[in-house]
Order: structure tokens, then C-alpha cells, then sequence
């Protein structure tokens, strides 16, 4: 404490501390409509600070003019992104090449065009069965078949005798589409989504057509990571390569914060700086729950990526896509 | 005998029966010695002091009888028989068991039998098909990730992404010719184009005011001459002027009617720019050339 220990003359002298008063803090207090009172009161009191402050700030800032320094750019989760070390590079050799050389390579050279089928779990309800209508006339060269209880692993070798090249099964719970499953064919990889805010065509304020036979463009947007690059392909891989401009449709999949929006539009432009878009289509919403290597095997399939709760969702700023 | 109807009087009408189920048509009985599932005076165990059953348990059917003469040993009072896997001969092991036995119980156990043998089968055919594997969800983590797509859908602004992209591509030109919109590409070799114009009829402004004075001296000095140099800038001038102001006159008439693609060429009011020449043009068909730059 203050002052040299007595009885100790020959000491330097201890150095002053400051001895505060005992403060009592608002969660001391045990009636709680007082508490309440005065945390409310301390609550307005410090908004009033801060608004003091800003007005401060506000007025420093107009003093000095042109010289002020920049307004500082807001945080947003995805200025805060844990940076990812799996993050594509667009010069990365490495990654060219394992594209040149991956189950995609065939068809991004143009020599297999894709052809694909899409099914449902057992018996769907009239949901997902105009689901499916509905995703056949957005992907071209499409087929709906109904699966009356056939085994997934008896169905992929037919479906690759016929020259299919994806296989896409929508899961149904409780009468809605909860689940895709997307495979590519010959031998390519697995992916399982969880699907969700399936909006149907007639659920979708709008005021267009049905979609055309023309073929629509691809938009990918936000695949980063490595992970993000494959299922990019992926998705690329279902469109024909050569898209009908005349058509004017486009099917974006979009991939926020490990959430892939799907959308598809027609679009017109209005003059070079603007164009009008309107949505046709269904839409929904995927987020990737695993990766697996080969085609659809529960049970021995290499898995090339799971999403453990656990571990990844422990971060609010780290993402996987 | 003589107490089972005493039993029956009592539970089945009058008094409580814990295993009794009543329904709007029908009372069923609990009881898991039952032989039918309805509460009968023929059907009640607990009514009836010689009684059987057949019951499986684990795949396998046994015969469950009961005797007056077990009566007081609740312990021993179910005697069980294993019957056979092969469905006739457990048939045979029933009548053999159930030998002297009224007909009502005989029938209805073979009957019971032939049931649960069928509804085996089904579950050994089922269980060799896919399984539907039930994942429970977790409220708490559905009610996380809902909420996540939320914010990201805001996050994401879809329709200005995809606007943004669509006019990239049509920057970039991977649309080719089928929009008439003077593209970026064009608009820069325009201005490129003004630019030299620009420097160009700086230095004819220049020449030009020299050839006034000149001129205006000239008709003193080298009259022949200044008539060919004057004729011949003034050609000049002419075709770059015409060429630039045709240019112009499109740029402004597209940027005006923006919704016209363009496809048939327009008959406007003519624009001038520099009002010190008066120029008389014809309008041509636009030629080739100029729309397909870039």
C-alpha cells in the first residue's frame, strides 16, 4: 500500500497508487424491477455517449474537408472471411492441370455432351414430382423417370449403358424436396446437398413464360476454394457447352457463404448499361453436405469431403465454398 | 367351468377390464395371450381356463396353452411349444397339440399362425431391399442454418450479381453481333477516332486560318495556287467531317432511342458541329465498316 512500510527506513519509497472508491455495478442490485430501471437508464446513457460521439466524429470530418482520412469500410463477414489456404489462385498451374486431368475433362473438351437423368426417392408426392417437371425443362436434354423402388447402385449401370452423363436424385421428406443427390456418371464424383426454399414456377411472383427449348448460359459466381471449384464444374458440367444467346436465359448458381442460390432468368437488355432481368424457373437453395469420389455408394464410397458439424461450423467466418 | 363364466359376467359387461379397448363398433382386448384381439367370451383369456395361442418372438412361432389344471400356478400356467419353421408341419404340430380341443381354438390359432408366418416373410423380404435410413433433425441446428440462408440471401443480392455479370459478358463481347448497342470497344475507337479528328482539325483550324490570310494575301500574291490548296483541304475536311458527323449522329440517335436494336438506319435531323463549315451531305447507307469494330 501508499507510503514506505514502516519500520523499514532504509527502502526506496513505494510509488503512489491510486485508491478508488468501491463503484457497485447494476447486477449487484437484487430487486429486479430496479435493476431493470437502472440497467435501462445506464443503457440510454450510453447511447447517448455514442451518439455524441459520432456527432463529434461527424463534425471533425467536415472541418477538415477535402483531407479528411476515408470513411472506414464497414465489416462485413465477408471482409471478415477466415482466409482459406485451399483459395483458387486463377494462375495456379496445379490446379489447371488436375482440371485437364479431372472426370470433368471430357466434357469441358467438348467431347461428351451432357445428358442427364433426374429422379426422386420413393414414391414423391406432387410437390416434388412438379418439382422435377420443372427442373427437366430448365436443364436441357433432361430426362424425368419415376423410381418405383429401384435400387440406386442397379440404376447408375444402365444409366451409363444409355449414355447418360448425370444423375440427379431429388430426396423427399414430408412431402417437399429436401435433398439432392448429384452424380456424375461415368465414375465421376457424388455430391449430397440439402436443398431448401424450393419455390415452384407458379410460387414466383412474375409475370414471364414458361422457359424456352433454348439453350441457357451458365453464371457461377463465388466458387473460391479448391472444394468451390469442383462443384462449380460440377454444375457447369450439366449444361451444354454452347449456349443459345438467342434464347436469352440464364440459370445462375450463386454461392454465398457455403449457401448455392440457383436461380434462373431471362434477361434483355435494355440499352449497354442496364438490362432487365425476370425470373423464370423454379429456384432453391443447396448448401453441400458431403463430396464423395466415386458414384453413389453409401457405404464404401471414398469420401472426398463431409461436413462435420462439429469442427466446421464453429466459426461464423470460415467457409468451405 | 363354472368360474369362467363368473369371470366373463364380471369383466366383460359389467365391471372393469384393464386389457378391455373400446371403439365406436367393436372392444378389442390387450391382452397379449389373446387369440384374436376382441374381447369375446370365446376370445378372453383371462374368461376362458382352456385356452392357446401362437405367438412369435425373434422369427420364431411358438403355441402357448393353458389348462384348468395349472389353474393355481400362475408360474407354470403357459405351457410353450416350439413349432416347426416349415409351414406344414407346424400346422400338424398344432393339431397334434391341440388335438381334443374345441374347433374354435384350433382354427383360430392355425389361423393366427398362417398370419404371423406371412407378415415374417414380408419383413425378411423388406429388410433385403433398401432401407430408408431416418436421420432425426436437430431443431436447433435447422432453426441455424434457416435463418444463415437468410442473411445470405440478403447478403448476396442476386439480381444485381447477376445483372452485373450479364453486362460484363456483354463488355466482353461474348455475345458477338446480336445486340446493336454501341459497345464499350466501339465507344473507345470513337473517341480515339475524335481524338485524332479533334487533333487533326486543330491543325486544319490553324491551316485553314492561315489559308484565310493567305488566302485573303494570296489574291495578291499566288492566286492559282491557294485556289488548289484550298480546294484540296477543303476536300478533305469535307470526308472527315461528313464521316465523323454520319458517326455522331448515330452514336446520339442510339444513345437517345435506346429501346431501337438498330437494325434499319435512321433518317434524322442533321448535326453540326463546328458551324464554321457548312457542308451539304447525302445521307448514305451505313456502311459495313463502321458497325463492327471490335
Amino acid at each position: 500500500e501508499g507510503g514506505p512500510v514502516p519500520g523499514d527506513g532504509a527502502g526506496p519509497p513505494a510509488p503512489e497508487r491510486v485508491l478508488f472508491p468501491p463503484t457497485f455495478s447494476v447486477s449487484e442490485i437484487k430487486n429486479k424491477q430496479r435493476r431493470h430501471f437502472m440497467f435501462l437508464r445506464w443503457k440510454q446513457q450510453q447511447r447517448k455517449e455514442k451518439l455524441a460521439l459520432k456527432k463529434k466524429r461527424r463534425k471533425e470530418r467536415e472541418a477538415l474537408g477535402d483531407k479528411a482520412p476515408p470513411k472506414a469500410v464497414p465489416k462485413t463477414i465477408e471482409n471478415q472471411r477466415v482466409y482459406d489456404e485451399t483459395t483458387v489462385d486463377p494462375n495456379d498451374e496445379e490446379v489447371a492441370f488436375d482440371e485437364a486431368t479431372d472426370e470433368f475433362a471430357p466434357y469441358f473438351n467438348r467431347q461428351t455432351v451432357p445428358k442427364i437423368l433426374i429422379t426422386t426417392s420413393d414414391r414423391p408426392r406432387g410437390r416434388t414430382v412438379r418439382f422435377c417437371e420443372q427442373l427437366a425443362t430448365v436443364i436441357p436434354n433432361s430426362h424425368v423417370y419415376y423410381r418405383r423402388g429401384l435400387a440406386l447402385k442397379r440404376i447408375i449401370p444402365q444409366c451409363i449403358a444409355r449414355d447418360f452423363t448425370d444423375l440427379i436424385v431429388i430426396n423427399e421428406d414430408r412431402k417437399i424436396p429436401n435433398g439432392l443427390v448429384l452424380s456424375h456418371l461415368p465414375d465421376g464424383p457424388t455430391a449430397h446437398f440439402r436443398m431448401s426454399s424450393v419455390r415452384l414456377r407458379k410460387e414466383i411472383k412474375r409475370k414471364g413464360k414458361e422457359p424456352t427449348e433454348h439453350v441457357p448460359e451458365v453464371i457461377l459466381n463465388n466458387f473460391t476454394t479448391r472444394l468451390g471449384h469442383s462443384i462449380g464444374r460440377m454444375f457447369a458440367a450439366l449444361f451444354p457447352h454452347n449456349p443459345q444467346f438467342i434464347g436469352r436465359q440464364v440459370a445462375t448458381f450463386h454461392n454465398q457463404r457455403d449457401y448455392i442460390f440457383f436461380r434462373f432468368h431471362r434477361y434483355i437488355f435494355k440499352s449497354e448499361k442496364k438490362v432487365g432481368i425476370q425470373e423464370l424457373g423454379p429456384r432453391f437453395t443447396l448448401k453441400l453436405r458431403s463430396l464423395q469420389k466415386g458414384t453413389f455408394d453409401s457405404k464404401f464410397g471414398e469420401y472426398e469431403w463431409i461436413h462435420k458439424r462439429r469442427e466446421m461450423d464453429r466459426s461464423r467466418r470460415k467457409f468451405h465454398l | 367351468m363354472h368360474s369362467d363364466d363368473v369371470v366373463w359376467s364380471m369383466l366383460g359387461n359389467r365391471q372393469f377390464c384393464s386389457y378391455k379397448m373400446t371403439t365406436k363398433t367393436q372392444n378389442f382386448c390387450r391382452n397379449e395371450y389373446n387369440l384374436t384381439g376382441l374381447c369375446n367370451r370365446s376370445s378372453c383369456p383371462l374368461a376362458n381356463s382352456q385356452y392357446a395361442t401362437v405367438r412369435e418372438e425373434k422369427g420364431r412361432c411358438y403355441l402357448y396353452m393353458k389348462t384348468i389344471e395349472r389353474a393355481a400356478f400362475p408360474r407354470r400356467l403357459w405351457e410353450r411349444v416350439l413349432l416347426s419353421k416349415n409351414y406344414e408341419k407346424a400346422l400338424e404340430e398344432i393339431d397334434e397339440n391341440l388335438i381334443y380341443w374345441p374347433r374354435f381354438i384350433r382354427h383360430k390359432c392355425k389361423q393366427r399362425f398362417t398370419k404371423i408366418t406371412q407378415y415374417l416373410i414380408r419383413i425378411r423380404k423388406l429388410t433385403l431391399k433398401r432401407q430408408r435410413k431416418l436421420v432425426p433433425l436437430r431443431r436447433k441446428i435447422e432453426r441455424r442454418e434457416n435463418r444463415r440462408e437468410e442473411k445470405a440471401l440478403i447478403a448476396a443480392q442476386l439480381d444485381n450479381a447477376i445483372e452485373k455479370e450479364l453486362l460484363e459478358r456483354l463488355k466482353q463481347d461474348t455475345y458477338g453481333d446480336i445486340y446493336n448497342f454501341p459497345i464499350h470497344a466501339f465507344d473507345k475507337a470513337l473517341q480515339q477516332q475524335e481524338a485524332e479528328s479533334e487533333s487533326e482539325s486543330d491543325a486544319e483550324r490553324e491551316e485553314e486560318d492561315e489559308d484565310d490570310e493567305d488566302v485573303d494575301k494570296r489574291e495578291f500574291v499566288e492566286a492559282e495556287d491557294s485556289e488548289l490548296s484550298d480546294f484540296e483541304d477543303m476536300d478533305k475536311l469535307e470526308t472527315s467531317s461528313e464521316e465523323e458527323q454520319e458517326e455522331e449522329e448515330e452514336v446520339e440517335k442510339k444513345a437517345s432511342h435506346s429501346k431501337w436494336k438498330g437494325k434499319t438506319p435512321l433518317k434524322g435531323p442533321a448535326r453540326r458541329k463546328r458551324p464554321y463549315i457548312e457542308i451539304e451531305y447525302e445521307e448514305e447507307t451505313e456502311p459495313s465498316t463502321k458497325t463492327k469494330t471490335a
